[in-house]
This record gives structure tokens, sequence and C-alpha cells, in this order.
């Protein structure tokens, strides 16, 4: 690939971002090659060298504020014409109330995801409430003379105190991996906004 | 490496790129290569959010028939590093009392 076929691709790839950002970034890529090309390097070798156009699409739309990505798909390119506008005042019950939807589901989704990370630290917490309690109680039991009683209890505890490591390592996990969940469901909904076209292909 | 950590010390090392004399992309690049290997869109990424922080400043310069961005650090980027370094004293000394209580460092 030359370095026209480079910037264009990435050009087009960017598309849904604001005129401004695309430039820049473009112009930083094409000053790279040049840079490379005055080292030595041939148009193709100095393009290769940058990688592919798929890794900067990702992280140029993870760099990119949803609501700068929003602003830029929803403004219209050019003076709306009265008709585009009734059409759109008149329309705006359902596209609306879909696009509500949408956010709503996205944000129910990330809520669900996160009450279950909050239902793994309530239920350790609630085990070392447990532990602490049996093993007082227990102990309480023993020296009132009930010593078979309370070693029941003792042994008990133990094994909610082991239940409850396991759950504290389970629930860190849990909240590792939601936190992962949620960054890849926001760059994806960026994704819907900047360009359909392709992007699968990087995710 | 902790990523937020990684962040940090990636913008420590391309202001210390360009403390010197001012720098232009490719060449901070490769005079990070040896330290930190640093692809492109990441070090966009870093000049966009240093010069958003008012660490550093661009400016477009004429070369060889076409234009490059030459990137400057300003006073508040000098005082990243300053503190970056007070940090890194710090660092130290609990990596001798970590080292220290492991039997590793005596």
């Amino acid at each position: 690939m030359n370095k026209q076929e480079f910037l264009s691709l990435l050009r087009r790839e960017l598309s849904g971002l604001p005129q401004g950002d695309i430039e820049e970034r473009v112009g930083f890529y094409a000053e790279m090659i040049d840079d490379r090309m005055e080292e030595g390097l041939t148009e193709e070798e100095a393009v290769e060298a940058i990688g592919p156009v798929g890794p900067i699409v990702l992280q140029t739309i993870a760099d990119t504020p949803l609501t700068k990505i929003v602003k830029e798909r929803v403004q219209p390119k050019r003076r709306m014409r009265a008709w585009e506008i009734t059409l759109l005042v008149l329309g705006s019950p359902i596209w609306l109330s879909l696009l509500i939807a949408f956010f709503a589901i996205v944000f129910a989704v990330i809520v669900t995801l996160w009450s279950v990370v909050i239902a793994f630290w309530a239920s350790f917490i609630g085990m070392c409430a447990g532990v602490i309690a049996g093993g007082m109680l227990g102990s309480y039991t023993i020296w009132a003379g009930h010593l078979f009683q309370g070693l029941a209890m003792i042994g008990a505890t133990m094994v909610v105190a082991g239940l409850a490591i396991f759950f504290y390592y389970l629930s860190v996990w849990m909240t590792k991996a939601v936190a992962f969940l949620t960054k890849r469901i926001a760059v994806g909904v960026k994704h819907l906004f900047v360009k359909k076209k392709g992007v699968e292909e990087y995710a | 490496m902790d990523g937020q950590m990684k962040r940090g010390l990636l913008d420590v090392c391309v202001l210390a790129a360009i403390k010197d004399e001012d720098s232009y992309g490719y060449k901070i690049i490769k005079d990070l290569k040896p330290y930190a290997e640093l692809s492109e869109s990441t070090l966009y990424t870093i000049l966009k959010r240093l010069e958003t922080a008012g660490m550093l400043t661009v400016r477009s310069a004429e070369h060889d028939g076409r234009l490059r961005k030459y990137y400057r650090i300003t006073p508040e980027g000098l005082k990243r590093i300053e503190a970056f370094l007070e940090d890194w004293k710090e660092m130290m000394m609990i990596y001798q009392f970590v080292t220290k209580e492991d039997g590793r460092h005596e």
C-alpha cells in the first residue's frame, strides 16, 4: 500500500469523527511516513512500518469522547430544508424514543453487570460478618459449658471463612471482568456512531 | 505493569524526549525506542493529552518543502518531570524496604 492509499483508507474509516480531528490524525501519519522515507525507506516500507489501519481506528475511537462522536453524527452537514425539519419533528416520537430505548438498554446491561459484582461483594461482607459472629458465639457457648455445641459452631464458622476467602478472589475477578466488559461496551457503542462498515474485523 | 502507572511513565518519557530541545513525532519514537516501545497511535494520544494539560506546545515549521510539527516543553511540563523524579525517590525507598523484607537485599 502506498502513502496515498493508506491515508485515504484512514480518512474513510474515521469518517464519523469531526473533520478537524480526522485531518489532524491523517496529517500526523503523513508526517510519520514522510520522515521514514527521508531516512531511506521506500514508500511501501514506510507505510508498512506504521502498521495496519485497524488498531489506529480503534485507538482513535477510544480516545474520542462519545458526546463528541454523537454530536458530529447528528449535526447536519448542510442547511436543512423546511420539509426535512418538519419530518424530523413529526418523526420524533419514533426516532427519539428508539434512541432513548437504545441508550436505556445499554445502561440497563451495564447496571445489571455491576449489580452482580455488588451482589458478590455483599455476599463476601455477609460471610465476614458471619465469621466474626460465629466465632464469638462459638467461644461463648464453649465458655458457657456447652463444649460440643460450641465446637460445632466454630467448625461451621471455619467453613464459612473458607468460603469467604474463595468469594473474595471471585469478587476481585468479577470486578475486573465487568470493568473490562463495560469498557468494551463503551467502545462498541462509539463504533456504532463512527462507521459500521469494516469495524467488526478490528473489534 | 498497572495501566495507569504505565501511562504516567510514558507521559514523562515523552516530556523527557523534548526536554532539551524541540522535537517531532518520528524523532521522539526513535529516541525512546531503546527504553520504551511506543506506537504512533499511542504517541499521538500522549502528545494530545500533554498539549491539553498545557505541558507542551506545538508549532508547525517548514522542513524540506513540507510542514512538520515540533513539540516544545512548557514550564508545566518541566514541573511534571521534577514531580516524577521526587515520586521516584519515594518509590525507590519503598522498593528497598520491600526487597529487604524479602531477604533479597542486604
